[in-house]
C-alpha cells in the first residue's frame, strides 16, 4: 500500500494517511519539538470500537481518495492554526484494515494555552470527522460487511464552530 | 475527457471506481455532467440521485453549478466517515 506523507516547509503541520500504526509517544515528542513557544499539548486518539447497534464486531476497512484527503486535512489544520494561533498540529490517520481496539487516528496540537490546544484539537477532529474523505465499512464477526452511514450528532458537533 | 471517480457506497452501487467521459459542447457543469453519467445506465441514474451525495471537482467539494472542463477529476462520494 502506498504511504502519502506531506510536511510543511515550517514542520509546523505534519500530515500522514497511511496503514501503519502510530506511537502517541513518538508524535508527542515530535509536537514538543516543534513547539518551543507553547505551554500547553492537546492529543487525540481514535480507536476502533468492538461493537455497533447491531452487535460485536471484528473490525473496519477504511477506505479514502487519496489526491483529496491530505488536501482536505491540511486546509483543516491551517483553519484551525489560524483561529487559535496553534504552533504545531500533526494528524495521522490509517487506512485499510483495522482490528478491534486499533488506533484509527491522533490529532495534537500544541498552543500558547491550554484553552487554545484543547478547543484547536477538538474543531480538527470535528472538521475532519464530516469533511475529510474517508469511508468506513463495517466487518461483523460473522464476517459480513456493511458502509457506515454518516451521523447527524458529528455535522451538530461540527457545526458549533 | 473528464475523469470520474467513485468512491464507498456509491462505487459499490455503480459497480465501478473509475470512468472516463467525454463531454458534450452543451454542458459546462456538474449538473449537466451528472445527468450525463446517468444515462449511461439504471445503476448510475439510482446512485447519483442519492440526496446525500456529495460531489468534488479537482479534490475540492463543489455543487451543481460548479463549472466543469475538459481535463477536470470529479468526484462522487457519500457523506464522509472517517475519525
Amino acid at each position: 500500500m502506498p504511504t502519502e506523507t506531506e510536511k510543511a516547509p515550517s514542520s509546523a503541520i505534519q500530515i500522514r494517511v497511511e496503514p501503519r500504526d502510530f506511537e502517541l509517544g513518538v508524535e508527542y515528542e515530535s509536537l514538543r519539538r516543534r513547539s518551543s513557544a507553547s505551554g500547553a499539548i492537546v492529543a487525540f486518539t481514535g480507536l476502533v470500537r468492538d461493537f455497533n447497534a447491531a452487535g460485536s464486531l471484528a473490525g473496519i476497512i477504511l477506505e479514502h481518495y487519496p489526491a483529496m484527503t491530505i488536501k482536505s486535512l491540511y486546509a483543516i489544520a491551517e483553519q484551525a492554526m489560524a483561529k487559535w494561533q496553534l504552533e504545531a498540529v500533526t494528524i495521522v490517520h490509517r487506512v485499510g484494515r483495522l482490528e478491534s481496539h486499533d488506533q484509527i487516528v491522533l490529532v495534537g496540537v500544541s498552543a500558547r494555552h491550554r484553552d487554545a490546544a484543547f478547543d484547536g484539537a477538538r474543531f480538527i477532529m470535528d472538521y475532519l470527522k464530516t469533511e475529510a474523505p474517508f469511508w468506513k465499512k463495517e466487518v461483523s464477526e460473522a464476517g459480513g460487511e456493511e458502509w457506515v452511514d454518516a451521523k447527524d450528532s458529528d455535522q451538530r458537533a461540527r457545526d458549533r464552530w | 475527457m473528464i475523469k470520474v471517480l467513485f468512491f464507498a457506497r456509491i462505487r459499490d452501487q455503480v459497480g465501478c471506481a473509475e470512468l472516463d467521459v467525454e463531454l458534450p459542447d452543451m454542458v459546462d457543469n456538474i449538473d449537466g455532467l451528472t445527468g450525463v453519467i446517468k444515462a449511461q445506465g439504471a445503476a448510475f441514474e439510482e446512485a447519483l440521485s442519492d440526496p446525500n451525495l456529495l460531489i468534488a471537482v479537482n479534490q475540492e467539494m463543489a455543487g451543481g453549478q460548479t463549472t466543469v472542463e475538459d481535463g477536470d477529476e470529479i468526484a462522487y462520494f457519500p457523506p464522509v466517515t472517517g475519525g
